[in-house]
């Protein structure tokens, strides 16, 4: 070696200088990603700043790359590492502002997911279908068997006991005061339904099929009851106004559900992790839907059964309600664009 | 140096960071082709996050409540209904979509998770997806409503097995995290993401300024002495200034170069002197390709 003692006076490291020459870029790119992040778009940012923070993250990357190789100062190195870790996922992150995630939301990806998911929609429909048909023929056989399908608080004295006069006053009782309570709790309670469905239908489908199962038979059960008293075609008004979206909704959510579970059963050629982070996110964007569904359902039944008291014209909003969801959501169309907007 | 000496001692629980090491490191190779060796949050760090979220949501719905209430006693009843409504419609946006909210931002994180420098991040790397979020937060009903509601309402209706059989059936969920190496709770699971640190970070003094050192000279040989591990340790005990351990690190660094403290020679000159020395030897080695990964590494 040429020298036995060090002159550390004169001493300047490489690292060091590197550090000096560079160390104003990562300021400035400091202070950008700072203001940046706080905002919830990139509005505060001027044109020129905008325009620089790719070209300053790329060059901090580079500066990381070389501090990894020539310099020792660990505080530096996980400094460098977090500016440009907190650079990527700004610089790559999600760019579209929030109105126009809605949009795509709602032209694209909600129908895109549901007709993916149609076998999946297909079996729910089934599942509620076959539950309303047995409690229907179980009780109107044996009524007793109506307490097995419906809670006693859920059935609040409409039951096989009831009189064919309290029924009907069931189904057109005017509560004009509180409908906009009652809406409200009606679409937060099936939302938490909806949601418990989803998640649920992880533990390999079995209780998201239960809760779709036992949602068809409470219908069936109610249905023998007022059909026990020749209330049948009224009862069909007052529950189909609603009924049509929201028990749609409920087995679209089953569908998202059984999704994730079939995924975690038989996640097919890819690996589990991979098939199911797929699954999870298309049976996210349903889900989504399903809760913008039940808003509607919580809707048309807080207010608009309270408001529509005629039983043709609650069919015939029920109808068309069924005939707009369908057709929106599995009309063929043109997929354009990129699904992650 | 005996077998006795060469063995790995435990590093003092105050110097170092080692814990954290390479556990935990995650590989992300951004489009430019770095490796941003991501590194993940910790489940403790995690829980504690979810904690302060869970008090924050806590607070506003007991501020929503008395604010309805006092509206109510001061308007007159007249005003039940929309008190009612807004608190009905919060208390479910506020279980639901406080947190997809937050990571719906920029940053990627809740204010739990922030306060703790965390951020929800997708494993691929691709951009965090709104589908994504729902996914991971849609899955707490599992996680933990569904856990919660059977201890504090089936539970105790429920005989002893069957409430054996739920609390086990609970456990699953709320302990997932700590059966996976990623540390990923079902939610994660099932979107696709992951929690990483990504704490705000300052550019601290360089310790290599040259101003610092003093007239303490270091020669090479007693420069050749450690590694960069040791390197490392030093550059902590310099930052944080503690005077017992600076003290101590000094003396030791004394006896294993066998050099006598020099008049009027203060323990942190002699320590920056020997940092900058030490640094300099070895990051001019590393410029001809050797790293020299500790003092046991004779290359």
């Amino acid at each position: 070696m040429f020298f036995e003692v060090w002159p550390v006076k004169e001493l300047t490291l490489k690292s060091h200088r590197f550090r000096q020459e560079r160390e104003a870029e990562w300021r400035k790119l400091e202070d950008i990603l700072a203001r940046a992040e706080t905002s919830s778009s990139a509005t505060k940012l001027s044109d020129d700043e905008i325009i620089a923070l790719p070209v300053l993250y790329r060059s901090a990357l580079s500066s990381l790359s070389v501090a990894r190789a020539i310099s020792l100062d660990q505080s530096l190195i996980a400094y460098l590492e977090s500016l440009c870790t907190r650079a990527y996922f700004f610089v790559y992150g999600t760019r579209t502002t929030f109105l126009k995630r809605v949009i795509a939301f709602f032209a694209r990806d909600w129908p895109r997911a549901a007709r993916e998911l149609w076998l999946e929609t297909a079996i729910a429909v089934a599942l509620t279908v076959l539950g309303a048909v047995v409690a229907y023929v179980l009780t109107t056989r044996d009524s007793t068997w109506f307490y097995s399908f419906v809670s006693p608080a859920l059935a609040e004295g409409r039951g096989p006991a009831a009189s064919a006069e309290e029924l009907r006053s069931t189904l057109f009782a005017q509560e004009q005061s509180g409908l906009s309570i009652f809406a409200t709790y009606l679409f937060t309670h099936n939302a938490q339904v909806a949601l418990l469905a989803f998640a649920l239908g992880f533990v390999f489908c079995l209780p998201a099929a239960f809760l779709v199962l036992s949602n068809g038979m409470m219908l069936g059960a109610f249905v023998a009851v007022f059909a026990a008293r020749g209330l049948s075609f009224e009862f069909g008004g007052w529950v189909l106004i609603h009924g049509t979206t929201e028990l749609f909704a409920i087995a679209l959510a089953g569908a998202a559900g059984f999704r994730l579970g079939w995924t975690l059963a038989f996640p097919g050629d890819r690996s589990r992790v991979e098939a199911m982070s797929a699954a999870g996110r298309k049976a996210a964007t349903l889900m989504t839907g399903v809760v913008v569904m039940l808003g509607v359902a919580g809707a048309l039944e807080g207010v608009g059964r309270q408001v529509v008291t005629d039983t043709s014209l609650r069919y015939a909003i029920a109808a068309l309600a069924l005939l707009l969801w369908t057709l929106y959501l599995y009309i063929p169309r043109e997929d354009t664009g990129d699904e992650r907007g | 140096m005996s077998a006795a000496e060469t063995e790995v001692r435990p590093t003092p629980a105050h110097v170092g960071r080692e814990p954290y090491a390479t556990e935990r490191i995650r590989e992300l190779v951004t489009p430019e082709g770095i490796d941003l060796r991501l590194r993940l949050a910790e489940a403790s760090e995690r829980a504690t996050a979810f904690l302060i979220d869970v008090a924050i949501i806590v607070g506003v719905l007991v501020g929503m409540t008395l604010i309805s209430f006092l509206t109510m006693i001061s308007v007159g009843m007249s005003s039940v209904e929309i008190s009612v409504i807004i608190w009905m419609l919060a208390s479910f946006f506020l279980r639901n979509f406080y947190f997809m909210a937050f990571e719906l931002t920029p940053r990627g994180a809740t204010p739990g998770k922030r306060a703790l420098g965390l951020r929800v991040a997708t494993r691929n790397g691709e951009p965090l997806g709104f589908d994504a979020i729902f996914a991971r937060n849609a899955m707490r009903e599992l996680e933990l409503f569904l856990p919660l509601s059977f201890l504090l309402v089936y539970g105790r209706e429920a005989g002893g097995w069957a409430s054996l059989a739920g609390t086990i059936w609970c456990a699953v969920f709320v302990f997932f995290p700590l059966m996976n190496r990623d540390r990923l709770r079902i939610g994660d699971f099932v979107a696709g993401t992951w929690v990483i640190r990504s704490p705000k970070r300052t550019l601290e003094l360089d310790l290599a300024s040259g101003e610092r050192a003093g007239s303490v000279a270091i020669t090479q040989a007693e420069a050749d002495v450690y590694g960069v591990k040791e390197l490392s340790v030093l550059e902590d005990v310099l930052r944080r200034k503690d005077e017992a351990t600076i003290h101590a690190v000094a003396a030791r660094i004394r006896g294993k170069i066998k050099r006598s403290k020099a008049q009027g020679e203060t323990d942190q000159a002699f320590l920056e002197a020997y940092y900058l020395a030490l640094r300099a030897r070895l990051e001019g080695r590393m410029l001809f390709g050797h790293r020299r990964r500790d003092k046991h590494d004779k290359a």
